[in-house]
């Protein structure tokens, strides 16, 4: 087991911890914050493919390493609008939840 | 590549998981945020050991930096609203179905992580081949400015969209106006002291790794993202005022990025006979030209997101 596969099963794993928190966290921050945490696991998941693609003098293969430089601006995008949404909803509401009889 | 992983990857991957779960089990959401901080400084550990090193600084400086400022603001803002209603926390067989279902992704993802076809598939011998028509000597910038340039075009056109949205959530009577609360500069505080310090510093470093990008790990984004945070730095210690966001020039140095790459996209149908082709004889030329107002229009609308909606009307 080369340390691509080894930091692949740590994506794997991050995947499922950050969905976990997705489903069992009520607070819409902790959501965000978990929602991160799979786009990490992900993104390793990227890396260990990557990694195994080393040829050409390369360390690894440039294409997925591309793809996830792209992947890390995009998820940083979305988070700053979720987070904005959020905001909003507490200068509206005075709390931030997604309990509707809240 | 060894066969067996090395002690300190072994301890990295288990550094990773354990501030993961910190992430999600912390009580308080300050201590979680703070928590994902660490969790994307490690990362960036993980991709220098994954031959990344142009991933690496992508991760510290947005992954971990930016995105880490943006949930600390939210964080403290939303202090008081930690606790959940009743009725909200999930019960025990809810937290059991999640922990179940998750063990299953996991154990599914993990599976194919270990039944990868071998010999890996791989894309960098064609990458190495084309390069010196590109002009380039960095393959990951490459990928990014010339074979995959239409992602990196519609990336922009994803922060720009963001940042849209962000300023329509402004309420009415401040549209128009400055993002953010006015942070006024404490003269003998430690932060506008290490801003004037550090700033101009910033601003060079961030435009050699903009710049050293097109041979050595480094690039756009990196570059922008090191200019971004200097511009937030200066924003939070009072330094400067964040701009209104009605302002012309503000605008202008918006879509700059999004519009020069899309107007050299469209050249290339008359040049090269393809959407985004360059002429081999040009092609170093027309991706610099491209990549100067793309580090100025992402540094900007990286800030912006972090600055938030407008919250003070013009006066």
């Amino acid at each position: 087991m080369g340390e691509a596969t080894l930091y692949g099963l740590c994506g794997a794993a991050l995947v499922g911890l950050g969905l976990f928190g997705l489903i069992v966290h009520p607070q819409p921050l902790r959501k965000i914050l978990a929602f991160n945490l799979i786009g990490g696991g992900v993104f390793l998941l990227f890396g260990a493919i990557a990694r195994r693609g080393a040829a050409a003098g390369f360390g690894g293969d440039p294409v997925p390493q591309a793809l996830v430089i792209t992947g890390i601006v995009v998820a940083f995008s979305a988070t700053a609008l979720a987070v904005a949404l959020l905001l909003r909803l507490f200068q509206e509401t005075g709390q931030a939840t997604l309990h509707l009889d809240g | 590549m060894t066969d067996r992983p090395l002690a300190l990857d072994i301890g990295l991957a288990f550094l990773v998981l354990g501030v993961a779960v910190w992430t999600i089990a912390a009580r308080d959401t300050f201590a979680a945020v703070v928590g994902f901080v660490a969790f994307g400084l490690l990362l960036t550990l993980v991709w220098a050991r994954l031959a990344a090193p142009d991933v690496a600084p992508t991760e510290a400086a947005i992954g971990s930096g930016v995105t880490g400022g943006l949930l600390l603001g939210a964080s403290t803002r939303l202090h008081g609203t930690q606790t959940p209603a009743p009725g909200e926390k999930p019960g025990a067989i809810l937290r059991l179905a999640a922990a179940a279902l998750c063990t299953v992704v996991s154990a599914g993802l993990a599976a194919i992580v270990l039944l990868l076809p071998e010999p890996a598939p791989t894309l960098a011998p064609q990458a190495a081949t084309n390069i010196s028509a590109t002009g380039l000597g960095n393959p990951v910038t490459a990928v990014l400015m010339a074979y995959r340039a239409i992602d990196t075009l519609l990336e922009t056109v994803v922060l720009l969209l963001a940042l849209v949205g962000v300023w329509s959530l402004a309420p009415d009577r401040v549209w128009g106006g400055f993002p953010g609360p006015r942070h006024h500069a404490d003269p003998d505080g430690l932060l506008p002291f290490m801003a004037q310090l550090l700033v101009p510093v910033g601003l060079l470093v961030g435009i050699y790794i903009f710049w050293v990008g097109s041979v050595a790990p480094g690039g756009e984004f990196q570059g922008a993202t090191i200019l971004a945070a200097m511009w937030v730095l200066a924003m939070m210690a009072g330094l400067v005022d964040a701009p209104a966001v009605s302002r012309r020039w503000l605008r202008l140095l918006l879509v700059a990025g999004p519009a020069v790459f899309f107007a050299i996209g469209l050249a290339g149908f008359a040049m090269a006979g393809a959407f985004l082709a360059y002429p081999e004889a040009y092609a170093k030329l027309l991706i610099v030209t491209i990549e100067v107002p793309v580090t100025l229009s992402i540094a900007t609308m990286l800030a912006l997101l972090v600055a938030g909606p407008p919250e003070r009307a013009l006066r």
